[in-house]
């Protein structure tokens, strides 16, 4: 019983930094073109999600809401 | 600046830092080798920032510094061998829907993978204490998922209950809304069971059956809009002092002197003041053959200039051209469809009351039987949850998932699920005739032809973009002769000199041949003469699409009223509906004719399906009940038609009708097995026996009931996929180019 009160907490915590992951790749738009994505693994230059064109429109939205 | 630089720069958006984006449509990129290959050449343009390419929506976004001018973006595709065009910001938003709705899903799902997981203990017979912490925490993980997955059904029914209606998203929050209220007052007051975890996935599940919907409308429609644009973004006008200055399309106003470049398309409506061209005006009237122009002749906004340069005075603004015109009777014909109500909505209306009636009874009729108002809550609230159009919610959208995705390998692709729902209920097919029973393309009618003289004309032809120059250099695969030079008299022909030979190809009254024997026919047809003296005439057809023939017999064969109606002469119109064994057609429509003839037979109580393609098609595509459209076609009809098939064999036709009526009866099948599963449950929900755990079962088991039975839909083994890669050995149509 009382390792339940280390687990419960230990669990949802996991659950929500998956959570948190998932909503951050989607707020920095990887997932806007998932079939490049696949292609471009074989690429050997650097490739920076950061300085994405897709990027815009992210500023686009939070400027938005 | 040159012009498409101008172009490029009204097309495009401002950043900060001076940097401005253009984004640009690019149908030919299909590999990784091609985005390598285009951001590298993009990249390496002065001022251009960053080039990237979007594989999935096949795309190019390019941000580029404002001050050194735009780059020469198109130029640089072409000389890749990719053709490009301009992707418009003002018709497209970027998609917050579905990211809000994917943010929904992911939260829905997370809670209730962590509630289930709490339950899961409790039904395993969880100590007191146990289960009274974990009520608490499901109550504490419900509540935020609750707020942020639930507020779109919540907003939706709080709107549709606003206007006095009610949809299915109605009881979905009242039986949602309800379970949690219940549940957060049975765990303060220690009660054996919570229906947090029903409410909950009850939220997740409806979700995926919303996101699935919006997904498949989406895909669609990245996909329609990239192929190709009709209306100028601007033009060049000459001012009174004679200096030359490129305006965006919305300012000319009637008046203004405007220069038209071959190539260009007419921004507004006009008139021509000098020069003479060849006019394309295939998207406009659905006639393939080019109209000759000179002085004085009246043009319509959206036609292409193919030969030569021309000085035209607009007579119209771009808001009373043709094309808005177009546009105006196309939104009036759509009101008329406006009617048709989804079967998910049909459902949901019929569905509604009887949900909240049998969860009212049972409140009233426990009350009666035992004055017990808690259990008569929970029994009333089991009742909604058990009932609650869990599996009716995924039943249609996952049907049209599939069905659309079988469409699209088949390279059709649908607007959204009503018009397979309304493809599935027609019961007469109107086409038009050039660009959707033919190819919309001369092709040479070789016979006859003495293959020296095709050679010389189609080194000729290669010269021009003019159809039929195209479509002989297209007939000749071999080498012809070279020319010394080449020039091209715009709106007459081409003259060559090889060996001291002035070779003329164009229309007789200009190559010369021409004498008083001469029938009409001849005199407006393509010869080719040497010296002045006559050679050989070449005579062009528009050859019916590949399994036309097939389609429109299979459709007859199935009993379906099958007419043709075209704005073309009565003589070919007769001839090809002859060939393709039609009995009904109509000749010399005007596009208000078609829309009126589809109206009259709506009013006898007849479901027309349109297939068209050009843009006097357009608000016949609109007012039809569902409408097809072949990729070719003018942007305004891919716009309005429901489904654009990409591959040139019209079987797409019979094969989407076949889809639809599958996708009809599965969805059918889905609605009887959510009914019968209804049909079980509610007894035992209305008797009080159902606890979480039933409730649990019952709603992922129909669920999954309903999903497995849509995905029968999918195609299953090799066989068919053959049979359906073309009629009589077509090839499916190439949309990539040549490495």
């Amino acid at each position: 019983m009382n390792m339940l009160w280390l687990l419960i907490p230990v669990s949802l915590l996991l659950g929500t930094i998956g959570l948190a992951a998932f909503f951050w790749s989607m707020g920095s738009g990887q997932y806007e073109d998932l079939e490049g994505a696949a292609e471009r693994i074989l690429f050997d230059d650097e490739d920076v999600p950061g300085a994405n064109v897709a990027m815009d429109d992210i500023g686009q939205r939070d400027h938005d809401s | 600046m040159n012009r498409d630089g101008e172009e490029l720069l009204l097309a495009s958006r401002p950043l900060p830092a001076g940097l401005r984006r253009t984004d640009l449509a690019v149908p030919g990129i299909h590999c990784g080798g091609c985005i390598r290959r285009i951001e590298k050449a993009l990249g390496a343009l002065p001022g251009v920032e960053q080039a990237r390419v979007n594989l999935s929506t096949k795309r190019v976004a390019i941000r580029w510094h404002e001050a050194d001018g735009p780059p020469p973006l198109i130029g640089a595709l072409a000389d890749l061998g990719y053709e490009a065009h301009l992707h418009d910001w003002g018709s497209e938003q970027p998609d917050k829907q579905f990211a809000k709705l994917v943010r929904a899903l992911a939260v829905a799902g997370f809670a209730a993978m962590n509630i289930m997981g709490l339950s899961i203990s409790i039904w395993s017979g969880a100590a007191e204490e146990t289960r009274f912490l974990f009520h608490w925490l499901s109550a504490v993980i419900a509540l935020p998922a609750l707020i942020y997955s639930g507020r779109i059904f919540f907003v939706s029914a709080w709107r549709s209950l606003r206007r006095g209606q009610t949809n299915m998203d109605v009881p979905i929050s009242i039986g949602v809304l309800l379970a949690f209220g219940l549940s957060l007052y049975d765990t303060i007051h220690q009660q054996p069971h919570a229906y947090f975890d029903a409410s909950i996935s009850l939220l997740f599940f409806l979700l995926i059956g919303r996101t699935l919907d919006h997904l498949m409308r989406e895909r669609a429609r990245t996909a329609v809009n990239g192929l190709g644009r009709l209306v100028a973004y601007g033009a060049t006008v000459v001012r009174d002092d004679g200096t030359q200055a490129h305006v965006p399309t919305s300012e000319i106003v009637p008046g203004m002197t405007i220069l038209l470049a071959a190539g260009e398309r007419v921004p507004v409506d006009a008139t021509v003041v000098d020069g003479r061209s060849d006019l394309d005006c295939a998207l406009l009237t659905g006639e393939s053959a080019p109209e000759p122009v000179q002085a004085g002749a009246t043009l319509r906004a959206g036609t292409l200039n193919l030969t030569g340069p021309l000085t035209i005075r607009a007579e119209a603004t771009a808001d009373d051209s043709f094309l808005a015109e177009m546009v105006r009777l196309m939104e009036a014909a759509e009101s008329g469809r406006s009617g048709y109500r989804r079967i998910a909505d049909r459902a949901a209306r019929l569905y509604a009351p009887v949900v909240h009636g049998a969860a009212l009874l049972s409140f009233v009729g426990w009350m009666i039987a035992t004055g017990d108002v808690h259990r008569s809550i929970t029994v009333a609230i089991a009742v909604l949850i058990i009932t609650c159009p869990c599996a009716l919610g995924l039943a249609v959208p996952m049907v049209q998932v599939v069905a659309s995705r079988r469409l699209y390998e088949h390279g059709i692709m649908v607007k959204d699920g009503s018009a397979l729902e309304r493809l599935s209920e027609i019961d007469t097919a109107l086409f038009d005739k050039t660009g959707t029973l033919t190819l919309g393309k001369p092709v040479l009618h070789a016979a006859g032809v003495e293959p020296r003289y095709l050679a010389i004309a189609a080194a000729l032809g290669a010269h021009s973009r003019h159809p039929y120059a195209q479509a002989l250099a297209a007939a000749q695969t071999g080498r012809g002769p070279t020319f010394d030079r080449v020039t091209e008299q715009a709106g007459l022909g081409l003259e060559g000199v090889s060996d001291g030979d002035v070779w003329r190809l164009g229309r007789a009254t200009w190559a010369g041949g021409c004498d008083a024997t001469s029938t009409p026919d001849d005199r407006s047809g393509t010869v080719l003469t040497c010296n002045g003296a006559f050679v050989a005439a070449f005579r062009f057809d528009d050859y019916a699409r590949p399994g036309a023939r097939e389609a429109l017999r299979a459709l007859g064969g199935a009993g379906f009223g099958l007419a043709i109606l075209s704005g073309d002469r009565a003589g070919p119109v007769g001839a090809l509906a002859r060939s393709l064994g039609v009995d009904a057609f109509r000749s010399d429509m005007l596009p208000g004719e078609k829309t009126a003839h589809i109206a009259a037979l709506a009013k006898e109580g007849r479901r027309v399906l349109m297939v068209g393609d050009g843009l006097n098609d357009a608000p016949a595509l609109a007012a039809a009940h569902v409408s097809m459209t072949p990729a070719g076609a003018a942007d305004i009809g891919r716009q309005a038609a429901d489904f654009v098939f990409l591959r040139p064999g019209l079987d797409a036709v019979p094969f989407a009708i076949s889809v639809a009526l599958s996708a009809r009866r599965l969805i059918r099948q889905n609605f009887a097995l959510a009914v019968l599963y209804n049909l079980v449950a509610l007894p035992v929900a209305i008797m009080g026996l159902v606890t979480p755990l039933v409730a649990a079962l019952a709603m992922s088991g129909s669920s999954i009931l309903v999903v497995a039975n849509a995905l029968r839909l999918r195609e299953r083994g090799a066989s068919t996929r053959t049979r359906s890669e073309g009629i009589a050995g077509v090839p499916p149509l190439r949309v990539v180019p040549a490495e």
